[in-house]
């Protein structure tokens, strides 16, 4: 098992450098850049030009790959081109929204998703057909319409929830609840539907297996049976879904957070999209693969944890 | 990025069907057949219209700003109203459409021209599969979304972003194809094409691509899907699109910029895009289900009986031998399944035998003759559909198919308990066996966990098995089979049951490990009482183990008899072929006798004989009417017309 954790660190490696490498290749093709952005449509080409040659912009595409590599081996991330704050200062500042945004909507998703599986499994005809209609609802419905539907309802008509805006854990907790609980709601709908229909799917496969019905010819009560045996066999598919989704809702999380004004790492990239500040976006590129691969790295745990055939090899 | 593989379609259910496929319609004729796909074409043309000339479906120019009805709500003007400057909805979400189908059409041509070649490739050549799976997982961990926002950036057009969506898609099109490839090739047809030197490329294309049309299909459609919401995000977001032009995802964001005056706007926006993707999916699974019933007859599922067929009284059993201290006593026991047409297909036939306490009484019979149903079927747990429809079983004088399904269920593990063929998927592979066993011991006799976890060693070691304490902390994995079937019965003993149902316990393991097996039943049988019912079509493992056997064919008992007796004189033709057949009893230097043909299915079995067209002495008397089961010595039944020529000339063997 650790050896198997050790590998696919190591795997991860190569993807976090082809990820900067691309970034930055992509960034290069862009027509106008930072400095022109900076000083402003009035100011004069060598006022540019000058700026260009202070941020480093003037140098080719690898020489500034290579400055870049240089401090992300001193542990740093180099400093906005905008407001010349550092990018790891910036980017940690943000990372909790986005993380209780993400983490929230998987969580939900996931044992709302269970549960609907796990009954409708159980169910013949109508719950079956009910996860295949809600299935392609959570597909039909885009999150961010699904965001303003809830405002609509729960912010402006209900003032339940606030409509807007970000409290942090530490400052209150509840009010952090709250905060979250429309922007959770709107970006778990998807992962809802994907994980109830995978756990059916799953479920109906194990009950069709050899052991379940050895359990049940030798007496096994059904309780033990689903949610002990055809559950935990059930999880495997269910951990590799959490799992994509989880990575799908740090896309999500984007278009979300600009709907609910929330200050995390998805507004950030796209205003430093739009502005071109070139460390940022680098910055926040290599955050997103990191968790991505942190969220991988959970999932083969997860596996080991379920299936002692993988623990043991 | 949903993705969910379909698996291909049953492959022995097609080659079985070709040759009757007489009326298969063609697939235009069956897709108008299904009112959902049809609707979804309908809608997406209207859409394709909508690109082409939007000016064909509405009057108004989308730019036309109607500052006398702002946010004015559905009016017969404005159908789907006015939005903040007074322009017409409807006429907004038409000359979006084109942008919005364009937008999902590179996508989906972006990701099929990459992923289904790069699937066939891996599905068909070794070297190229590692290649192509490590570069799936390397697209599947890059965000996306960092990706889209830099290529707007850099290009500013959507149609940049949409070929980029079509790119980070394509890994889930490319695992789809490749799993669903690999099935395929692995059929009789694409090897012999292979044999016959037909290039790979071609057969990949020629033969593989057409069978998994219906699960690309699928994906497809989720993609399109996918691309749709994504674009309409990112306009959403502002990006990609200049303002006066009209997309969908721009409507929501205007909408959404006056939803405290008039929410209304966000409804046609936002659902004009709910109801496409819709669309994409409904058609997918129309086309999936169309190509589908091109390669397997229509069948329907999940039926269940609603016309009762009465089983033939003539075939009943005029023989029954009545013993008074049956533990388990069945009788005329006949089971059905539902066929297509809702008709009850048996497929055991009035089925009688007693099973005497202590007493291990073998059921005998090739596969496809109902062995394995009847045993089922005394369990309560007959699989999908079928059913007891005449008959009884009575268990200690008490009648099971009276009893509730939760009283039925108090009986198994307590009572009757079983052990099923294939040791290494008998056990839960995720809990260790000690788990298993101390589970049904708790179930069965409430023990606490600390008494369950000593009687589970005490099991171990009454299957004989050297090193409990080891083996109870093993997975299944770490067992051998032997191993594992011995812990299996010590499952089956934790409810110290009476009865033990034994479906082929032997067959999946080695000749000795099967003579060790037959021997630790045979021990548990003497030390505890167990009464056996062994399952199986090996008569010399019967005649090891049982005293009396039933021997089985096509859904009939065909012959009653102590098992001396039977492998002394058989008297059913059916009995004396299986006898000759099994190498056990073979004259050494003889060759070993076979009965020709094979167990026909349930719905070819005739009235008659059911044996008739595979026995040598068949005469037109077999062929005429039922036959029935009758006493032909002391404690002895056969279904044969003919037992005279059998006991007088014998079977040759």
């Amino acid at each position: 098992m650790l050896i198997l954790i050790l590998k696919r660190v190591l795997i991860s490696i190569p993807l976090l450098f082809v990820v900067s490498v691309l970034v930055f290749v992509l960034q290069s093709f862009i027509p106008g850049d930072a400095a022109q952005q900076i000083a402003g449509p009035q100011a004069s080409p060598e006022m540019v030009e000058k700026l260009r040659e202070a941020l480093g912009l003037n140098l080719p595409v690898w020489e500034q790959y290579a400055r870049w590599l240089g401090e992300v081996l001193h542990g740093s991330l180099g400093t906005s081109l905008l407001n010349g704050q550092p990018v790891i200062d910036a980017l940690n500042q943000r990372l909790p929204t986005t993380l209780s945004l993400v983490i929230g909507s998987t969580v939900i998703a996931t044992i709302v998703g269970v549960v609907l599986g796990v009954i409708s499994s159980r169910g013949k005809g109508a719950a079956a057909r009910f996860i295949d209609v809600l299935s392609i609802a959570g597909l039909a419905v885009p999150g961010f319409w699904l965001a303003l539907l809830l405002i609509t309802v729960f912010s402006v008509q209900l003032g339940i929830f606030p409509a807007t805006g970000y409290v942090a854990f530490a400052d209150s907790p509840s009010e952090w609840l709250r905060s979250l609980a429309l922007p959770v709601a709107a970006l778990s709908l998807t992962g809802v539907t994907a994980i109830a229909k995978q756990t059916r799917e799953a479920m109906l496969d194990v009950q069709a297996s050899d052991f379940i019905r050895n359990l049940r010819a030798n007496g096994i009560p059904e309780s033990a049976i689903v949610f002990r045996h055809a559950l935990r066999s059930s999880a495997v598919r269910i951990v590799t879904i959490s799992g994509l989704l989880f990575i799908g809702a740090l896309g999500g999380s984007v278009v979300i957070e600009q709907v609910f004004g929330l200050p995390g790492l998805g507004t950030l990239a796209v205003s430093a999209t739009t502005s071109k500040d070139l460390p940022m976006i680098q910055g926040i590129a290599v955050y997103f693969t990191l968790i991505v691969i942190v969220v991988n790295l959970a999932t083969d745990i997860a596996y080991g944890w379920i299936n002692p055939k993988v623990r043991t090899s | 990025m949903t993705s969910s593989p379909t698996p291909a379609p049953d492959s022995t259910t097609w080659i079985a069907t070709q040759p009757r496929n007489r009326r298969r319609r063609g697939p235009l004729a069956r897709f108008i057949r299904k009112p959902l796909g049809v609707a979804a074409a309908v809608l997406l043309l209207l859409g394709v219209v909508a690109s082409f000339a939007p000016s064909l479906l509405t009057s108004i120019d989308p730019q036309a700003a109607d500052f006398a009805n702002v946010l004015s709500g559905p009016t017969a003007a404005h159908w789907l109203g006015t939005d903040s400057l007074g322009r017409d909805i409807l006429s907004r979400i038409i000359y979006g459409t084109g942008p919005a189908l364009l937008g999902v059409l590179i996508a989906v041509g972006v990701a099929a021209l990459v992923a289904i070649p790069a699937g066939l490739a891996a599905a068909m050549f070794r070297p190229v599969d590692a290649v192509v799976t490590r570069l799936n997982d390397l697209v599947m961990s890059i965000p996306g979304i960092i990706v889209l926002l830099m290529v707007l950036a850099l290009s500013g057009s959507m149609n940049w972003a949409m070929v980029a969506v079509g790119l980070l898609t394509a890994p889930g099109l490319v695992r789809v194809v490749r799993s669903s490839a690999a099935t395929v090739t692995e059929e009789p047809y694409i090897a012999a094409a292979r044999v016959f030197g037909v290039g790979k490329w071609k057969i990949a294309f020629r033969h593989v691509l057409p069978r998994i049309a219906g699960p690309i299909l699928v994906n497809v459609s989720l993609i399109a899907a996918n691309a749709l919401v994504t674009a309409a995000g990112l306009n959403f977001l502002g990006l990609g699109l200049t303002p006066p032009t009209p997309s969908w995802g721009g409507l929501v964001a205007d909408g959404a910029a006056v939803m405290n005056q008039q929410p209304w706007t966000l409804v046609p926006s936002g659902g004009v895009i709910a109801i496409t993707v819709i669309a994409f999916v409904l058609l997918g699974d129309a086309i999936r289900d169309v190509t589908a019933e091109g390669w397997t007859a229509g069948r329907s599922k999940g039926a269940s009986i609603t016309r009762a067929t009465t089983v033939p009284a003539t075939s009943s059993d005029d023989a029954v031998i009545e013993s008074a201290d049956a533990l388990l006593r069945v009788r005329d026991l006949s089971i059905a399944f539902p066929d297509a047409d809702g008709s009850a297909r048996s497929v055991v036939q009035s089925v009688s035998f007693d099973i005497g306490a202590g007493e291990a009484v073998g059921i005998v019979g090739e596969s496809g003759c109902g062995k394995t149903i009847t045993g089922l079927g005394v369990l309560g747990m007959l699989p999908g559909g079928a059913r007891v429809v005449s008959g009884s079983i009575q268990l200690d004088g008490v009648e099971l198919l009276e009893l509730s399904p939760r009283e039925r269920a108090a009986v198994r593990g307590k009572t009757i308990a079983f052990v099923s063929q294939e040791p290494m998927t008998a056990l839960d592979p995720l809990f260790t066996v000690g788990y298993q066993i101390s589970q049904a011991v708790r179930v069965h006799t409430g023990a606490s966990r600390k008494r369950a976890a000593a009687r589970t060693l005490e099991l171990l070691e009454q299957v004989r098995i050297v090193d409990p304490k080891r083996v109870a902390r093993s997975y299944p994995h770490e067992i051998s089979g032997g191993m594992a079937q011995r812990v299996s019965i010590a499952i089956a003993l934790a409810g110290a049951p009476r009865l033990l149902i034994a479906d082929e316990p032997t067959t999946a393991l080695d000749v000795t490990v099967q003579a060790e097996i037959v021997a630790l039943l045979r021990t548990l049988q003497e030390e505890t009482g167990l009464a056996v019912m062994l399952i199986s079509h090996d008569l010399g493992v019967v005649s090891a183990l049982c005293e009396r056997a039933v021997v089985m064919y096509a859904g009939q008992a065909v012959e009653r008899a102590p098992v001396g007796e039977l492998m002394s004189t058989p008297l059913h033709p059916y009995s004396a072929g299986l006898l000759s057949a099994n190498p056990h009893f073979a004259t050494p230097g003889s060759r070993l006798q076979t009965i020709p043909g094979s167990v026909p299915p349930p719905d070819k079995w005739p009235v008659s004989c059911h044996f008739a067209d595979r026995c040598a002495l068949a005469t037109e008397a077999c062929r005429v009417g039922p036959i029935p089961l009758v006493a032909v010595a002391p404690g002895r039944a056969s279904r044969c017309v003919r037992v005279d020529a059998l006991q007088t000339e014998g079977v040759a063997r």
